[in-house]
């Protein structure tokens, strides 16, 4: 039994009944199956995190995000600027304690360069009820292309812990047709 | 829960030759070979890796 | 015979138990039981603030207790019992002497004092940075200081197991190849050790920038190592406690492993691929490449879920083949029908086996899909995921072998049987409940470690879905189960080890009984005559929910804004 030395002393030997074999090799065929279902969607599929990713400082990261908002603000919401950069810009979301900043709005259908830092500690992008999730770091910038299919009015949460404040980090994002 | 007790007793039966066990019997009978892979592997494939391709991220313009 | 040491013959296996190694044994899984209780008790004060009724924690208290339950279960209960294990499977399953026994009660100080320390940092409300303590948040120094000499001191339980197994094959106490549990155990060892020594790589230096002498610790490199002992933790624990389902399974029916070659090839797969998956963690990282992220999240093409599913058909297969080697042969299930639900190590071994598969194994592979893991990363489905692996699963299991150790380690009857009969049920369901209604929750976006989802006092208001609300609220009330469940053990066996009838050196047992070892089912030439038809239909059942599982969550993905 499995709490004695193997009975016989060369049970590498032993023959393997069918049945297990055959289970081995389904399940060893499954795990192909979804490893390259991986591989499978970056070519074919819609939804791939990017690769793209750089070292900024925040305060570079802010001034970028900065010059946006002065560009193209549109209103302001709760103290927020509501931003809403043109088709195919780039677009910066600053997290910091316990801010996502600025609001976005988005047109329908339209790709955005989406830049996000953060400023301080990790913080998590949450885009709700969308359900993407994406890690946010002090020091590294990530770039994803996103193309808002649905119009309506997003929550951005932080789903990272970030401190006392974490859950009242906020934000928004408009998608309008 | 018997078979393994009377270790006193002087086991004459047939002792193969080490080279008789297979090979991977023979890795798989030796911890410290084990210890060491199951440690390189992860070492190599997830924390070496990993660090090169942070500390390579390029640095924004 | 090799040196002599101090040993009693245990009247139920014959074995020689060594003095030394059952007083570690006590004493490691006693200080896990405690450990237990008081992070299960943080973990019930988590779900009811969770449950959105109730709210019970203020919001520093909330993050407070889950730094604390995270700490105090995920590593300190685990880990204080693991060590119990090791020393079991080696020194007392190999009928040797403990290799160290000084050395191994150094680490047990060691722990004892780094988890004491940690916790009363946590406690003083100025590290309630979470389990991960993700850089640049600080804890104060002894939280790290704590982390440190709890890995140093299991780093020193694993050199003794290393140590014991050198002893025993230099002393002949056993022939020929180490049993199929302690090769377990072994692996359990092996993946402890890299664990350990990634947690002392990045908290040393961590620690030293908490006092002021490190500038700087990046934190995509932090949570990287991090991970390394963060998540390969839970791997020790899937190692140990399928370890732990082959000896139960062999304690209880004597069953054999229906293959020496494959099991072990299974621990192999472990050895070598399991803590790969530590990047389940960094899937929604910036600038860590796509390669490095499907080579890792995969385990290299899925050759641990191949381990894991082979362990799968085996240890059911081997007590089919011991039941029905018994007669109980009368269709697909009379051998799991007629098996002993009554015996809490049984039943607990098994829903053991049954949640870890059905709810943690398949939620964890398809949530460790580089893509999928889009849509929840971070959500509550993560927790809802690991609990099903780590309380379902290795809790459960270690919970189940207690009930065999009490009697045979601390040579105690078992009290209230009756409890004891009922807990692994009560415990079992209430964890099912907590893993099923969180990874509802997160998929209706729920965050993980948050302690308002009305956001009453954001500036920006968001609403979850109703349904999100009574998800949370199903798994407080699930979790006030598991917390019955969890009193039931600690009472059982505290009371047992305590205040249970005494065995005389020489007395058996009344319970459990240990049946006589079965025909073997994996002698030469047998192999062709294995009919497990029972375990057949299990691994089927299992396999079939794994696909559509994994491709309906394909479907939910392609629904999702693009984005590349």
């Amino acid at each position: 039994m499995a709490l004695t030395p193997p009975s016989e002393r060369i049970w590498w030997r032993q023959p393997i009944a069918k049945i297990e074999l055959i289970w081995i090799i389904v399940a060893f065929t499954w795990g192909l199956i979804m490893f390259f279902m991986m591989i499978y969607w970056h070519g074919a599929g819609k939804q791939n995190l990017s690769n793209e990713a750089y070292q900024i400082k925040p305060q570079a990261f802010a001034q970028k995000a900065q010059a946006m908002i002065d560009e193209y603000q549109v209103r302001e919401e709760s103290g927020f600027p509501v931003v809403r950069p043109p088709p195919g810009s780039d677009v910066y979301l600053i997290a910091r304690l316990w801010q996502w900043w600025p609001i976005l709005e988005f047109e329908k259908d339209q790709s955005y360069r989406l830049h996000l830092s953060s400023m301080d500690w990790q913080h998590g992008f949450s885009l709700q009820p969308v359900n993407i999730n994406l890690s946010v770091q002090p020091g590294y910038e990530m770039i994803v292309t996103i193309t808002p299919d649905v119009a309506g009015e997003y929550g951005v949460l932080c789903n990272e812990f970030c401190g006392i404040g974490h859950h009242n980090m906020v934000g928004k994002i408009y998608v309008v047709e | 829960m018997s078979e393994n007790n009377n270790v006193d007793a002087p086991t004459s039966e047939e002792a193969p030759e080490p080279e008789d066990i297979p090979m991977m019997q023979r890795l798989l009978d030796n911890p410290f070979v084990l210890l060491v892979l199951g440690i390189a592997v992860p070492a190599v494939f997830y924390i070496i890796w990993g660090i090169i391709e942070i500390t390579q991220i390029p640095i924004a313009d | 015979m090799g040196k002599l040491f101090d040993y009693r013959t245990c009247p139920t296996t014959g074995l020689r138990v060594d003095r030394a190694a059952e007083n570690l044994i006590k004493a490691n899984a006693v200080v896990a039981i405690v450990f237990l209780a008081i992070g299960g008790l943080f973990g019930l004060l988590v779900a009811l603030t969770r449950w959105p009724a109730v709210h019970f924690l203020p919001a520093d208290w909330f993050y407070l207790a889950l730094t604390a339950h995270g700490f105090d279960v995920l590593l300190v209960w685990i880990i204080f019992f693991e060590m119990a294990v090791l020393y079991f499977a080696s020194a007392v399953v190999l009928n040797s002497r403990l290799a160290g026994p000084k050395w191994a009660w150094t680490g047990f100080g060691l722990m004892l004092v780094g988890a004491v320390t940690t916790n009363v940092a946590v406690l003083q409300g100025g590290s309630s940075v979470m389990f991960t303590s993700y850089v640049p948040m600080m804890a104060e120094p002894h939280f790290y200081l704590g982390v440190i000499l709890f890995a140093v001191g299991a780093l020193l339980g694993c050199g003794v197991f290393f140590g014991t197994l050198v002893v025993a094959k230099r002393e002949k106490t056993y022939e020929g190849s180490i049993p199929l549990v302690t090769f377990g155990a072994l692996t359990a060892a092996i993946i402890a050790v890299f664990t350990i020594a990634s947690g002392a790589i990045i908290l040393i230096p961590t620690l030293l920038w908490s006092v002021g002498l490190v500038s700087h610790i990046d934190p995509l490199i932090y949570k990287t190592i991090w991970w390394a002992m963060g998540h390969s933790s839970q791997q020790i624990n899937v190692a140990a406690h399928v370890a732990v389902w082959y000896a139960i399974a062999a304690m209880v029916f004597g069953a054999k492993p229906l293959s020496e070659k494959i099991s072990r090839m299974a621990f192999l797969m472990y050895i070598l691929f399991l803590q790969l998956a530590s990047a389940h963690h960094l899937l929604a990282e910036p600038g860590l490449s796509s390669e490095w992220k499907i080579f890792n999240t995969s385990y290299a093409m899925y050759l641990a879920v191949l381990g894991s599913m082979i362990h799968g058909l085996s240890v059911p297969g081997a007590i089919e083949a011991a039941q029905r080697s018994r007669g109980l042969t009368k269709g697909m299930f009379e051998w799991l029908r007629k098996a002993p639900w009554d015996n809490p190590a049984f039943s607990g071994m098994f829903m053991s086996l049954v949640f870890f598969g059905f709810i943690g194994g398949i939620s964890g592979v398809v949530m460790g899909t580089e893509q999928i893991n889009l849509i929840m990363h971070n959500t509550i489905y993560v927790p809802g995921h690991f609990h099903g692996t780590v309380v379902a699963g290795t809790t459960l299991a270690f919970m189940a072998i207690t009930y065999l150790l009490v009697p045979l380690i601390f040579r105690r009857e078992l009290m209230m049987k009756k409890i004891a009969r009922w807990q692994p049920y009560v415990f079992g369901f209430g964890v099912a409940g907590i893993s099923i209604f969180m990874m509802g929750a997160g998929t209706l976006g729920v965050s993980r470690r948050h302690w308002d989802m009305t956001f009453a006092d954001a500036v920006l208001p968001f609403d979850y879905p109703a349904a999100a609300y009574l998800m949370m609220t199903l798994n407080g009330i699930f979790a006030i189960l598991a917390a019955i469940g969890g009193i039931m053990f600690v009472v059982v066996v505290v009371g047992s080890v305590f205040f249970g009838k005494k065995l005389a050196e020489d007395e058996k047992p009344s319970y459990p009984e240990v049946p006589p070892e079965s025909v073997a089912v994996s002698h030469y030439g047998s192999s062709e005559t294995l009919k497990i038809p029972g375990t057949i239909m299990l691994v089927s059942i299992f396999f079939v929910a794994f696909v559509l599982y994994y491709f309906v969550n394909w479907k939910y993905l392609s629904e999702v804004w693009p984005l590349s």
